[in-house]
């Protein structure tokens, strides 16, 4: 069974007098334990979706299944409950984060709010989330400014993990930081694919870095699911005019002769 | 190489107080018509170079000589060197129309009228491959996508007819479709013109599709410099063969393997 079922999501933005669909009757499934890449140009609605999912942003038709449960329709208390089971990791966890926090106060809120750990166990919870994605304790007391990029994004999956989630939804979250941050980074989020059968959403215009981590993926263009399946057989043969322009378009390194 | 068109000797720039050098002992040269990559991770000092080259730092922070042994005056920004930014929603000016922004070049560098300007910006407006010139060029940039907009930005940088074109970053905004477009677009364009290019990345995978050079920066220095096959396939320093090693495209091994 999926552990999330979308059908037929629509979303329409209306700016100036201009109606633009972002979304247009789009379904899709996410398995636990999987990574669903989802790959499109700018404007094809990917990041649209992701944020309709994490009921950032309304939907105007559709429905959301998470773990059998109608996410659309829940408020208040009930929403909260399921909310903590989906988190979003952002491009830019500098734009994400309070500016004023601290590595500690932004692994402290989830724990808070969420009523994960007794207040008296929190520190020592946060401490174990910084180990866990490869940041040392002392990093606690630092401000979320004068860390760098990869160590920011670290605490961000961090603070995600908090709340023990079973989906993460991942929105270009590695596209900022440079190759060796970035690989880095991609290593530990199958680390900890493997070690707590998480199911991820990796939204992203790169398809090489996605042919790398998803087990399937879902090529968007304006605003629909232009092609889905398994990522091997997508990037092989992409049957979407648009999935052929995306193959066409990852740069490659230029080969001896 | 053919005939140089400028020259690097022992460039170093320090910005005020910063702890270390943005760039330090840097040589390099750059050949007429030649099309160079300067590829590094984020503060590897390339973005600086292209500040420096264009002479836009200020004149304390910069040691060392840049000559211009292929000009027969020091060059002017804008007329003899175009810089292509990264983010052209911060470059144009959003309350002028974008064929204002290309014939304020025209007029202020060639001497052109603003008549005869306007009508140069709309013939350029159209050769960067827009739609309906003529309207396009009464655009205000919030109007056009990302895409379009760099197209502007490279209308302006070429409209003076510099010899050199520096595109710093200039796709890194943009998704991999149309990045794959405006770099074919460059390249296209400074074929025409016989310009030379030099192409600011992060991306050495790109950098070598595009260049006939490669220049590597790291940490302020430069690192290596050679043909781009050369640089890709026989790296002769440390960190080029991890940048190469950290590159994934389509013959990467997955990560993954099968679902749990």
């Amino acid at each position: 069974m999926p552990l999330l079922s979308v059908s037929g999501l629509s979303k329409t933005f209306r700016s100036g007098g201009r109606e633009v669909a972002a979304l247009d009757n789009v379904s899709l499934d996410v398995f636990p334990g999987e990574t669903l890449g989802l790959v499109g140009p700018s404007g094809s609605g990917k990041s649209t979706l992701a944020r309709v999912i994490m009921r950032l942003v309304s939907a105007d038709a559709g429905s959301i299944l998470f773990d059998g449960v109608d996410l659309l329709s829940l408020e208040g208390a009930r929403l909260r409950q399921q909310r903590k089971r989906l988190q979003m990791v952002f491009q830019d966890p500098l734009a994400a984060f309070n500016p004023r926090a601290t590595v500690a106060s932004a692994l402290d809120d989830p724990l808070r709010i969420h009523r994960i750990v007794p207040a008296g166990e929190r520190r020592r919870a946060s401490e174990q989330l910084l180990e866990r994605v490869g940041l040392p304790t002392e990093f606690i007391t630092r401000s979320i400014h004068e860390i760098s990029g990869g160590q920011r994004q670290r605490v961000a999956i961090a603070r995600a993990l908090a709340t023990e989630p079973d989906l993460l939804v991942l929105d270009e979250a590695v596209s900022a930081l440079d190759l060796t941050v970035r690989n880095r980074i991609l290593d530990l989020l199958v680390d900890l694919q493997r070690e707590r059968g998480l199911s991820y959403i990796f939204v992203s215009h790169d398809l090489a870095v996605v042919r790398a981590i998803a087990h399937r993926v879902a090529i968007m263009d304006r605003g629909r699911i232009a092609e889905t399946g398994p990522t091997p057989e997508v990037v092989a043969d992409p049957k979407s005019a648009i999935g052929r322009a995306l193959v066409a378009a990852v740069p490659t390194l230029r080969k001896a002769g | 190489m053919s005939e140089v068109l400028l020259r690097i000797e022992g460039l170093g720039v320090r910005y005020p107080k910063a702890q270390k050098p943005a760039l330090s002992d840097v040589n390099l040269e750059v050949g007429r018509g030649e099309r160079l990559a300067v590829v590094g991770e984020s503060g590897s000092g390339k973005s600086t170079l292209a500040l420096a080259l264009a002479g836009l730092l200020p004149r304390g922070s910069v040691s060392g000589n840049i000559t211009w042994p292929g000009l027969s005056a020091p060059p002017v920004a804008g007329r003899d060197i175009g810089v292509v930014f990264q983010d052209p929603g911060n470059s144009l000016n959003p309350v002028l129309r974008v064929g204002e922004q290309i014939a304020e070049v025209l007029v202020r560098h060639v001497g052109l009228s603003w008549p005869e300007a306007w009508r140069r910006a709309e013939e350029l407006v159209g050769q960067v491959g827009l739609p309906d010139p003529a309207r396009t060029a009464r655009a205000f940039p919030h109007q056009l996508s990302g895409g379009q907009r760099q197209r502007i930005g490279i209308a302006e940088a070429l409209a003076a007819g510099p010899a050199l074109l520096i595109a710093d970053e200039a796709t890194s905004a943009l998704d991999t479709i149309v990045q794959a477009e405006i770099l074919a677009l460059l390249d296209r364009l400074v074929r025409e013109r016989h310009s030379t290019l030099i192409l600011i990345t992060h991306d050495i995978a790109l950098a070598s599709q595009f260049a006939d050079r490669i220049a590597v920066f790291h940490d302020g220095r430069l690192v290596e410099t050679g043909s781009a096959e050369a640089v890709t396939t026989r790296p002769s320093d440390a960190y080029t063969a991890n940048l190469l090693a950290s590159q994934i495209d389509l013959t990467t091994p997955p990560l993954i393997g099968e679902a749990l």
